[in-house]
């Protein structure tokens, strides 16, 4: 139940980039086509779940073992380059369709804010390990759920008639904040 | 091109929020009061002058391929002294920006600078360029906390001029997404005249 509580929250009600506003770069930048989209998201999944597991681990075991959890911002930041780097190449050398897919968007992952906000918020949260890894899912299949909304209206934004100055990321800023306000009718469903 | 035109193009010209796009995050999350706006965007100007700074005092010495971790490791020592003084002085602030100050870090503006400008200039121009683009930023922060305040609650800097409640919107997630959106539109209409 408690793990039901944590998604729904974490895709729905926090948003991580309608109510959060972590990850707007790429949710601004690559989201003019679903399909693109579709691989960010499924990049940034990915990302996320193995950073949140790898950095828990470092804080529990080393940060805060040897009492230097002020280095937190340091270490993370490198772990997470490292570890973007590292599934890169496990990635081209294991499976070429996957890297097709995904290849593109995993150098851009490093400066998604949404992958170090989460790692640094399970923290502060004190989740245990698996709570940690569920929300850091959900709160990726949330940011993916943007996106994929964020591109669909864009796809159809191609036909409509938009004054000048308003083209590009103006109106899908102000698209963000309409389906922001869609995504603030969820709240309250979970304390 | 001269010093004085090297601190003003990240005002107008070259502004990071406003015309590059580039830090949109803090931007969103931290204006919802203009003192919250312009708070984060000293802590990103300190910021930003201190790894402009270093970095072009290092660029001759750092291997160009292991260049971008090398950078990440001195924005990141930077924002963690930001984060110590920020808690030890000014816990008001801190509570209220939260994570929005460890994420500094990954603020493209600060690597963009790094990248495109530190690493090829010399110190006193970086810093100059660190500043005008810190500046820039604190400005589009300032503006953008000032509308959102004004709008969603009648007040400025924490003075309250307009009785009753404002438009609340403006102050939830929704409007900071809608007032960005229109102060981008405003901007292109000002650069096309």
């Amino acid at each position: 139940m408690e793990y039901i509580l944590i998604i729904i929250s974490a895709v729905f009600i926090n948003n991580v980039v309608l109510a959060q506003f972590l990850g707007i770069c790429p949710f601004l930048g690559v989201s003019n086509k679903v399909n693109t989209a579709l691989g960010m998201a499924g990049a940034v999944t990915f990302v996320i779940v193995l950073a949140t597991m790898v950095t828990y681990l470092i804080q529990t075991y080393i940060l805060n073992k040897l009492g230097i959890a002020f280095m937190q911002t340091i270490t993370f930041i490198l772990v997470i380059a490292a570890l973007v780097q590292m599934v890169e190449i496990i990635l081209k050398k294991v499976s070429q369709p996957l890297y097709q897919a995904l290849g593109i968007f995993l150098p851009l992952i490093t400066t998604n804010c949404a992958v170090l906000g989460v790692a640094i918020l399970v923290i502060k949260k004190n989740y245990n390990l698996l709570e940690g890894v569920v929300f850091g899912a959900s709160t990726a299949i949330g940011f993916g759920l943007a996106l994929v909304i964020l591109a669909g209206i864009r796809e159809q934004l191609e036909l409509a008639d938009i004054p000048e100055g308003m083209k590009g990321v103006s109106i899908s800023l102000v698209i963000a904040g309409i389906l922001a306000m869609a995504f603030m009718g969820f709240t309250g469903i979970v304390k | 091109m001269n010093q004085f035109q090297n601190l003003t193009k990240g005002f107008i010209k070259e502004n990071p929020i406003l015309v590059l796009v580039l830090g949109t995050c803090p931007t969103l999350a931290t204006t919802s009061s203009s003192l919250n706006g312009m708070g984060m965007g000293i802590a990103t100007t300190f910021v930003l002058i201190g790894s402009n700074v270093v970095i072009s005092l290092l660029a001759n010495v750092i291997p160009d391929k292991v260049r971008i971790p090398a950078f990440v490791v001195i924005i990141a020592s930077f924002v963690t002294i930001v984060d110590l003084l920020m808690q030890a002085y000014v816990p008001g602030l801190y509570d209220k920006l939260g994570i929005f100050i460890p994420l500094i870090v990954v603020n493209c503006i600060v690597l963009g600078r790094a990248e495109a400008y530190a690493c090829k200039n010399s110190v006193f121009s970086s810093f100059i360029d660190g500043l005008g683009m810190g500046l820039g930023f604190t400005m589009a922060l300032g503006i953008l906390g000032a509308f959102r305040e004004i709008v969603g609650s009648g007040s400025i800097f924490g003075y309250k001029f307009i009785p009753g409640d404002g438009v609340l919107v403006f102050i939830l997630a929704p409007g900071a997404f809608i007032a960005l959106g229109y102060l981008i539109a405003i901007i292109n209409r000002i650069k096309r005249t």
